[in-house]
């Protein structure tokens, strides 16, 4: 049998209660065990879309299915559990006193205690490098470690589906790679919304463009970068003297 | 990265204060300070008899004498206050050094005095000698509403945060040439406040949705419980044990 998709979108439209509309019908599937990496310019509504994949912004029309579950009233839960958001600032994923506090925050409101509790959230700080860490403030860590932990405390959640919001940004380039390996090394599906190209472009096979509310593109990230007209047309700029069709692929 | 205000009062050791479980510790401040305030004022030779009994757990804890000094220092515009009731309070008057003061003044200032830096010492045991984190879980222990622990350890976790950006929007505006001369420029600080106050509260926003995506549901799950032996709780009731006789005592000779 073939494994329902990790993630579904169609017909996803969305206006803010003061009338801005962000999305107007965004149709995207990621199969299970995909990166895909989901680009565009400031404003194309990169955030609204990922805060309707776990179901925070709700109330617009379309539909989203995770893992062949439908988002609903009564599955918002079992989604958060499945779509496992990474923000922007660390500091606003990680809020708690202790780093092991943070990573058992997600498992312990599924309802998990005691070893099975532990043992998940050694795993998922494992899994980013900052095991020797659990015991420490948040507040105590470079940002490159916060970023780390706060993919640890998503992991921790054991998702169907990675969103990883800007990842790269803020990073140092030693903590970027750092980061860059980890997520090579996870056996999840990644959808990771940036404007890092040159990342996308190493980490993520594939790429979608959202531009005005709609996806504009999708296709092979390399294809996609190479594409001129597509990228002005969309206000996407390479990095001075980054050419997408010389490097090698990882 | 900076070690903000709370954290620094902490000071980790490895005494029998120390080891104590929080809940213990708070509810034998509590209790201490209780009996303190309650001492009627003329008993002055209680007060040196609870200043010996702090100054055994000062030792105990192995805190040295000169950071509870430094510490004791916030006392100061409360002890300021006290200096001037000799002055300004009605009534009989007595000498001292020439000076006429009012006796009524007097006892009340030595009240506060004494009251407040007693005080003041217990609390700066209890900080130096509990870690803020094991603090939360003492309240929490002790059944106060889990809506004001959490507030309590977000104040916590962002108390440096805040700070920070309240240096570098310092920054920002000293980098443009400003300086708080005079009152005329308040006006500017009070903007400043203003913008801090919206970023705190856009970022208790992002906090709340990113608590939401990890499934929050209002309630904070209870991830630690420190339970204390009678054992402990024996000895930590032990200073307020001691304090009780002698507050009982002072009852009984001023009555």
């Amino acid at each position: 049998m073939i494994d329902p998709p990790s993630l579904e979108c169609s017909g996803l439209a969305y206006a803010y209660p003061d009338g801005h509309q962000a999305l107007f019908g965004v149709d995207l599937t990621v199969q299970r065990g995909e990166r895909v990496a989901l680009l565009g310019p400031n404003g194309a509504g990169k955030t609204t879309l990922v805060l309707h994949l776990n179901g925070i912004l709700t109330g617009g029309l379309g539909r989203v299915r995770v893992g062949g579950l439908d988002l609903g009233k009564d599955t918002v839960q079992e989604i958060r559990r499945r779509v496992g958001v990474v923000f922007q600032d660390p500091d606003d994923q990680l809020f708690m006193p202790r780093v092991r506090d943070d990573v058992a925050f997600g498992p312990a409101n599924l309802g998990l205690r005691g070893p099975e509790l532990e043992a998940r959230v050694t795993r998922a700080l494992e899994q980013v490098g900052m095991a020797e860490h659990a015991d420490r403030p948040p507040h105590h860590l470079s940002f490159g470690q916060r970023r780390r932990v706060a993919v640890a405390t998503v992991l921790a959640m054991e998702p169907e589906i990675l969103v990883l919001d800007e990842p790269s940004s803020n990073l140092d380039p030693a903590s970027r790679r750092e980061l860059a390996d980890i997520v090579l090394g996870l056996d999840v599906t990644v959808l990771m919304v940036t404007h890092d190209l040159p990342y996308a472009l190493e980490l993520c096979p594939r790429a979608a463009v959202l531009s005005g509310g709609v996806v504009v593109a999708d296709g092979p990230t390399r294809e996609i970068l190479c594409d001129d007209a597509l990228m002005t047309a969309h206000r996407l700029e390479l990095p001075y003297g980054f050419d997408p069709a010389r490097v090698p692929a990882r | 990265m900076g070690q903000g205000h709370l954290h620094r009062l902490h000071r980790p050791g490895d005494t029998v204060i120390h080891r104590l479980p929080p809940q213990t510790k708070l509810v034998a401040l509590f209790a201490f300070v209780v009996l303190v305030v309650l001492t009627p004022r003329e008993a002055f030779w209680a007060f040196g008899a609870y200043a010996l009994l702090l100054t055994a757990v000062v030792a105990l804890a192995e805190i040295p004498s000169r950071v509870v000094a430094r510490r004791a220092l916030v006392e100061v515009p409360f002890v300021l206050f006290a200096v001037l009731l000799p002055f300004v309070t009605p009534g009989p008057e007595v000498e001292v050094l020439g000076l006429s003061l009012s006796t009524e003044g007097l006892l009340g200032a030595w009240n506060i005095l004494a009251k407040a830096t007693l005080g003041v010492v217990a609390s700066i045991v209890l900080a130096a000698t509990t870690e803020p984190r094991s603090l939360l879980l003492g309240l929490e222990r002790l059944r106060l509403p889990s809506m004001l622990v959490q507030i309590a350890s977000f104040m916590l976790r962002y108390a440096d945060v805040i700070l920070g950006e309240m240096e570098r929007m310092r920054v920002a505006r000293e980098s443009r040439g400003f300086h708080a001369r005079h009152l005329g420029q308040a006006r500017v600080l009070a903007q400043s406040a203003g913008a801090l106050f919206i970023r705190a509260y856009e970022r208790g926003e992002r906090v709340h949705l990113a608590m939401l995506s990890r499934g929050y549901t209002g309630t904070m799950p209870v991830l630690d419980s420190v339970g204390a032996t009678t054992r402990e709780w024996t000895t930590a009731l032990v200073l307020p044990a001691a304090a009780l006789v002698v507050a009982a005592s002072a009852w009984v000779v001023t009555r």
